[in-house]
């Protein structure tokens, strides 16, 4: 909801995301995948679109687009259809893109949100269907000149398109983070915005709550998942103001310029497409064996949602930590690597507190953390067994996550041992006892406040390694007498 | 020996070098002086002289070693809608200028593991869009055959005009075409030689030019019905680069001749009769199916009730999938390109300077009737009418084993005498496009000649993938029809 001037707004988004198969071999031609190769060296004459080169599809992919749409939870169809989207465009070689249309791969599935209070929210899949990517245009190679690109062309996408459930930009993210986890966590598609194997359009309106659905654009060109939210919030934003000012929001596609973190139409002459779709007459419908969409089901590697009721049976976590910690596959591998075995409540705050701190700091990510789960493991181990304390651990984990060190290698190098040994923390209240002695006074006349600042005391003039329990009984025993 | 290779079929040249009475050389040297003295009919448009040499030293290599295949040395036409490795490959159109394709069609590159040489790349309708081979952009084929006491040259038929025009004036032994309507069996008809359309998915279409992807069917065209059998034999097979390739072993089909066909049930669309058919082609049907009668065939009537409505359906869903199919020919990537000053007007100046008129209107067609608002009313009807079409054939064959009808409508028309007139153009279909639109094995044999001297086929449509019936019912009818006449243009005489 968003506050105008004359009340308040919804924002509908619904988003079409395009997401890169991983296959070795191109959706319909045995074509090479693989990102960045030089132009036009994985091409081949099916690609090309020579005379009389024929499709034949690529068994990987369906797998892999099935393996995707029970993922989702969606109806996986057993009879679907390829149709050719017909338009001319030099990246685009036969004059038409096979994709599907009328009888999709999958349909109705659901993706659930984990928002950040803890809750839930299911955002609807409406479909999903494979599809081919087209080449690329270079503009920039040769004044006056377009070079065309190949390599990507009939590269295998899945288009998976949602309902229009987001009501948030804040959704838009939560919604691909998670959609992007799905896919990483089923191997289909690497999920890398920046190298355009996932790729997003939005779909954004907004309306007075209660109202019919209002006039929608489409956000085009976005690469990265936080441009997509300031995309949506800038639409958003810029549509109530057309509204409140009494105009009519026009329908149209527009780009985001990441520079401004604004959208603008497109700038492409308007022509009236009409894609002229039609069954591709070069494919037979593609029948699936209701035993070998059961396989893969069976196959299923664990995915977030599941992972995430697991935690919070298995450890015992909140359902917002285990929603935290099960949403990315390495997150997931790290705590439970540190977890096993420990207390995982600890390990959780562990992982949430210092190690994603760290990690912020640092700008890196979880998959380059250079504090393994099992070294974490073993720091959680020398607090339980009495080697260190825990604010000697914070010390410790800061070296680990400057260096790398293990925990225990840190704490012997740098003596940081905790000191257990009675009659040396008895030596040091003495000391420190006989320094604050007016101290001493106002804390036997009442001021019980004073407790703590000598325990810092006594911590202070052991370096932290007194063992702070053993402190505090023996400053207790020594007080009351 | 060589004084008589002229008329030796296909099986009796194969049998001839088998015995070695002549060498693969000999024949191909022989073919290739009447490939050139059959250059006024424009025949060819690329003819492969030093290859089929080449081609036939190898062959001859082969026997002396003792290792031949089953058309070893055999001079083939191919129709230029086949792509052939390093051979201009044009599909008769200006817009494929210059392409030589990095590839070999499955169908060619079965004809030559099977020993077959290449004399060249015969001339066709321009996308093997018509049925004349007069939309070419080489010019007309013309017809070997001329009504006697008239000397205005005459259409070969189409659009694989410029196989059956080799075919019938012995400038190739056998020979190639595609039928998407009725393009293998109406050139055929017009020059009195045999062409088969087999089941949709017995031959790959990989390497094929693609005019209409679901209708398209590669094919042989011969002298006799055995030499169409041992060329499909050849030519047909299960092809992992075809889709919509059909996964069944090739029988023998020179081993379904027997001659036989006592017990055979042949229908006779009744339906076929009322197109206001010429007497002369409803008298050769009755003659024909008293041939068949009298070899201990049943005759009997059957209804196809929705065939009028074949022909209209068939010339929607054509041109729909031709206007998809061709959009790959832009002026990006090979063949003819006109300069522009953008990219929209190169694509419009190049193609609309390398499509001829026939394939503009037939893209045009296609394009209207797939837009939005005619989807429904154009194309997805017309697919319904198929599915109705195909219908009417399957309960036939419940009753029947195989359907006799005539090929064309009438004999060779003139040169120039119906290109005014698309629809009358497009009417010579109108028995051939109904096999097209079942995928069902259909085959033309000659039958007879027309009241003007000309020749007349007559068509047994059998059931999908049951080409060894309908080649042995065709055995049959050549056999009684007793075609011995020849055309007027031979370009090699051994009468």
């Amino acid at each position: 909801m968003i506050a105008g001037r004359t009340g308040a707004w919804e924002v509908v988004i619904g988003l079409e995301v395009h997401a890169q198969i991983i296959s070795k071999a191109k959706l319909f031609s045995g074509a090479a995948t693989d990102f960045g190769a030089e132009p036009n060296t994985q091409v081949s004459p099916v690609d090309a679109a020579f005379p009389g080169m024929l499709p034949v599809i690529n068994r990987v992919c369906v797998e892999q687009a099935v393996k995707t749409g029970l993922g989702l939870e969606t109806e996986v169809n057993l009879k679907s259809v390829f149709e050719r989207k017909n338009y001319f465009y030099p990246d685009l070689p036969p004059g038409y893109q096979i994709s599907q249309y009328a009888e999709p791969l999958a349909r109705a599935g659901r993706l659930i949100l984990d928002m950040s209070e803890g809750t839930t929210r299911t955002i609807g899949i409406t479909r999903l269907h494979m599809e081919q990517d087209a080449g690329k245009s270079l503009h920039d190679q040769e004044p006056g000149k377009t070079h065309v690109d190949l390599n990507r062309a009939g590269v295998a996408l899945m288009e998976i398109v949602s309902e229009p459930d987001l009501r948030s930009a804040e959704e838009v993210g939560i919604y691909l983070r998670k959609l992007r986890a799905i896919l990483r966590a089923l191997g289909t598609c690497d999920g890398n915005m920046e190298e355009g194997s996932l790729r997003c359009d939005a779909n954004v309106s907004v309306r007075r709550p209660g109202e019919p659905l209002g006039t929608r654009c489409e956000i085009k060109n976005v690469n990265s998942i936080r441009f997509l939210m300031q995309a949506v919030d800038y639409e958003a934003r810029r549509q109530i103001e057309i509204l409140e000012e009494g105009g009519r929001v026009e329908q149209e596609t527009r780009l985001f310029d990441s520079a401004r973190g604004t959208t603008r139409p497109m700038r492409l002459k308007e022509e009236a497409h009409d894609y002229r779709y039609f069954p591709d007459p070069d494919l037979v419908p593609l029948l699936l064996d209701p035993a070998w969409v059961e396989e893969i089901r069976r196959s299923l590697p664990e995915l977030p949602d599941a992972r995430k009721a697991r935690f919070i049976k298995e450890y015992g976590l909140t359902p917002a930590d285990a929603a935290i910690l099960s949403g990315e596959e390495a997150t997931a591998r790290l705590f439970e690597a540190a977890a096993r075995g420990r207390d995982p409540k600890i390990a959780a705050n562990w992982v949430m507190v210092e190690l994603f701190g760290a990690l912020n700091r640092k700008g890196l990510g979880i998959e380059n953390s250079p504090v393994s789960g099992e070294s974490l493991g073993r720091l959680l181990d020398l607090i339980a067994d009495g080697t260190i304390s825990g604010r000697i651990a914070k010390e410790v984990f800061a070296e680990m996550a400057e260096t790398g060190a293990d925990p225990a290698a840190i704490v012997e190098a740098k003596g940081l041992r905790q000191v257990s040994d009675a009659g040396a923390i008895e030596a040091a209240i003495e000391a420190v006892l006989a320094r604050e002695a007016e101290k001493v006074g106002e804390y036997k006349s009442g001021r019980e406040k004073l407790f703590g600042y000598f325990v810092g005391q006594v911590m202070r003039a052991t370096g932290g390694k007194a063992n702070p329990a053993l402190v505090n009984a023996l400053l207790k025993k020594k007080l009351a007498r | 020996m060589t004084g008589r290779l002229p008329a030796l079929t296909l099986a009796e040249a194969r049998d001839g070098l088998k015995r070695k009475e002549f060498s693969a050389r000999e024949l191909i040297e022989a073919y290739i002086a009447a490939m050139e003295r059959a250059r006024p009919l424009n025949i060819f448009i690329t003819e492969t002289p030093e290859r089929a040499l080449e081609m036939a030293r190898a062959s001859d290599d082969r026997r002396a070693r003792g290792s031949t295949r089953s058309l070893d040395g055999i001079p083939v036409a191919v129709k230029d809608l086949f792509c052939t490795k390093g051979v201009l490959t044009t599909a008769a159109s200006h817009i494929l200028d210059g392409f030589l394709p990095p590839y070999e069609s499955t169908v060619t590159e079965k004809l030559w593991k099977s020993g077959a040489v290449l004399l060249g790349k015969t001339n066709c309708d321009e996308f093997a869009m018509g049925s004349s081979t007069t939309t070419s952009f080489y010019g007309p084929t013309l017809s070997p055959w001329r009504r006697p006491g008239d000397n205005r040259p005459l259409v070969a038929g189409g659009s694989s005009g410029g196989s059956a025009a080799a075919i019938a004036a012995r400038a190739a032994l056998g020979a190639v075409g595609t039928d998407t309507g009725g393009s293998i069996r109406q050139p055929a008809s017009f020059c009195g030689i045999v062409g088969l359309k087999p089941s949709y998915g017995r031959c790959s279409r990989w390497g094929v030019v693609a005019y209409a992807s679901s209708l398209d069917h590669p094919g042989p065209l011969a002298r006799t019905v055995r030499d169409a059998a041992i060329l499909l034999a050849a030519m047909a097979g299960h092809d992992p680069k075809d889709s919509t390739s059909a996964p069944l072993p090739v029988p023998d089909f020179e081993a379904a001749l027997s001659g036989d066909i006592r017990g055979l049930r042949i229908g006779v669309p009744a339906e076929y009769r009322s197109s206001g058919m010429p007497a002369e082609i409803d008298a050769l049907w009755e003659k024909g199916a008293g041939w068949l009668a009298a070899a201990g065939a049943r005759v009997k009537e059957i209804s196809l009730p929705m065939t009028r409505y074949a022909l209209p359906a068939y010339y929607i869903i054509a041109p729909a999938e031709a206007s998809s199919n061709l959009a790959r020919y832009d002026g990006v990537r090979f063949g003819l390109r006109v300069d522009a000053g953008n990219i929209d007007e190169m694509y419009e100046l190049t193609r609309a300077a390398g499509f001829g008129a026939e394939v503009r209107r037939r893209i045009l067609i296609g394009t209207y009737v797939l837009s939005a608002g005619y989807y429904e009313a154009y194309y997805l009807k017309a697919q319904r009418v198929r599915a109705l079409v195909a219908g009417d054939f399957r309960k036939a064959f419940e009753t029947v084993d195989l359907i006799l009808a005539p090929t064309a409508p009438s004999a060779a028309f003139a040169v120039g005498e119906k290109s005014k007139d698309p629809i009358a153009m497009y009417l010579n279909d109108v028995f051939t496009v109904t096999a097209n639109l079942a995928g069902l094995p259909a085959i033309s044999v000659p039958a007879g000649l027309s009241g003007d001297g000309l020749p007349l086929g007559l068509q047994l449509i059998g059931r999908a993938f049951d080409e060894e019936t309908v080649f042995r019912a065709a055995g049959v009818l050549e056999d009684a029809a007793e075609f011995r006449h020849l055309p007027e243009f031979l370009a090699q005489d051994g009468r």
